[in-house]
Parts: C-alpha cells; structure tokens; sequence
C-alpha cells in the first residue's frame, strides 16, 4: 500500500456500469515524511476521503478486495484515511 | 519476496472495516546487504513486527492471505522477522 495525498476528484459521465455511484479520486503518492514522489492516479473512494487529505492506497487486484469493490474494474482502491505517520529518527 | 526495514507505522482511524484490528507499518525495502533500495511502501503486519527490525514482506494479493478467511484489503504484507542473512 502507498501514502498519498488526495488532489483533485474526477467526474466521469460515461464509464463502466459497476463504477457507477462510486466517487473517483486523484492522488499524488508520497514518501513518509510528506514529500510528493512519482505519477499522479487515480483511485476509487471506499473511506470517503476529501481533497487534501493523506490516505491509504491499495493497489492492482488487491483493491477489488476493498469494501464494495468486489468484481469490479479498478486497480487503486482508498482503504483509509491516515490520522498520522510516525518514522523513526533517522529513517 | 523482499527484505525491508520496518522505519515506522500509520495510524488510520477512517478505514475499510476489514483492517481493523491491524497493523501498519512503514516499510523501506533493503538489498541482502542492508542497503535502501526503492521507495518506501505501508504494508500490513502478519507477524508482530516492531519499527527497527528488518523483515521480509509478499507483494500482491498474497498478503491477504495470513488473515484468511478474512478478505483484509492490501497489496503488501509482513511475513516474516528476519533472524540474520548469510551471502556467499
């Protein structure tokens, strides 16, 4: 799973029938300390995260295991809504 | 596989109902020779594993499966404590 910080929302009129009603959201992955690193993607609400907020990612088949997700056509699910990262001294 | 160092933990309290009750942990994935290598990743623990040891995770679906029958969403997951690594 990945840190990532919640960017923007995307709104899709046309998409596949089981995404339907779901909320899609775009993330900027980052490192512990908060720095952003690599592309942006985008991921499928399950926690009801809000732009601005760090959360969890799942990804690949994994995020089909997210609640409400299964069988359906995604590869990055938001699994929690992270409260905060503590990373030992000099790490 | 792959070797990591546990560097720390993400407290969640907002999250999917299946991983209450578990453990997430910083990792920093290591090469045998203890060096970082790649980004950091938050794996689920499956083992116990405290921040400062070094470990040894599964990537993909697999690191659901310690939990099984539970269906814990994650991609990464602790599965072992490393004792020591021997290279020849």
């Amino acid at each position: 799973m990945i840190l990532a910080r919640i960017v923007g929302t995307v709104v899709a009129t046309r998409k596949d029938p089981r995404l339907v009603s779901n909320k899609l959201l775009v993330a900027r992955p980052m490192d512990p300390h908060g720095k952003a690193e690599g592309n942006y993607l985008v991921a499928v609400d399950t926690v009801d995260a809000g732009v601005g907020e760090t959360v969890l990612i799942v990804s690949g088949s994994s995020a089909r295991m997210a609640s409400g997700m299964k069988d359906c056509p995604v590869d990055a699910a938001v699994v929690g809504i992270v409260d905060h990262v503590e990373v030992a001294a000099g790490d | 596989m792959q070797l990591a160092k546990v560097i720390g933990d993400v407290v969640v309290t907002m999250k999917d109902e299946h991983l209450h009750g578990i453990k997430l942990m910083v990792l920093q994935p290591l090469a045998p020779d203890g060096s970082a290598i790649g980004r950091t990743l938050v794996a689920v623990d499956a083992v116990g594993a405290g921040v400062g040891e070094t470990v040894f995770f599964v990537r993909g679906k697999e690191a659901s499966f310690p939990f099984y029958p539970t269906e814990v969403p994650t991609d990464a997951g602790i599965v072992g404590i490393v004792d020591h690594v021997d290279l020849a």
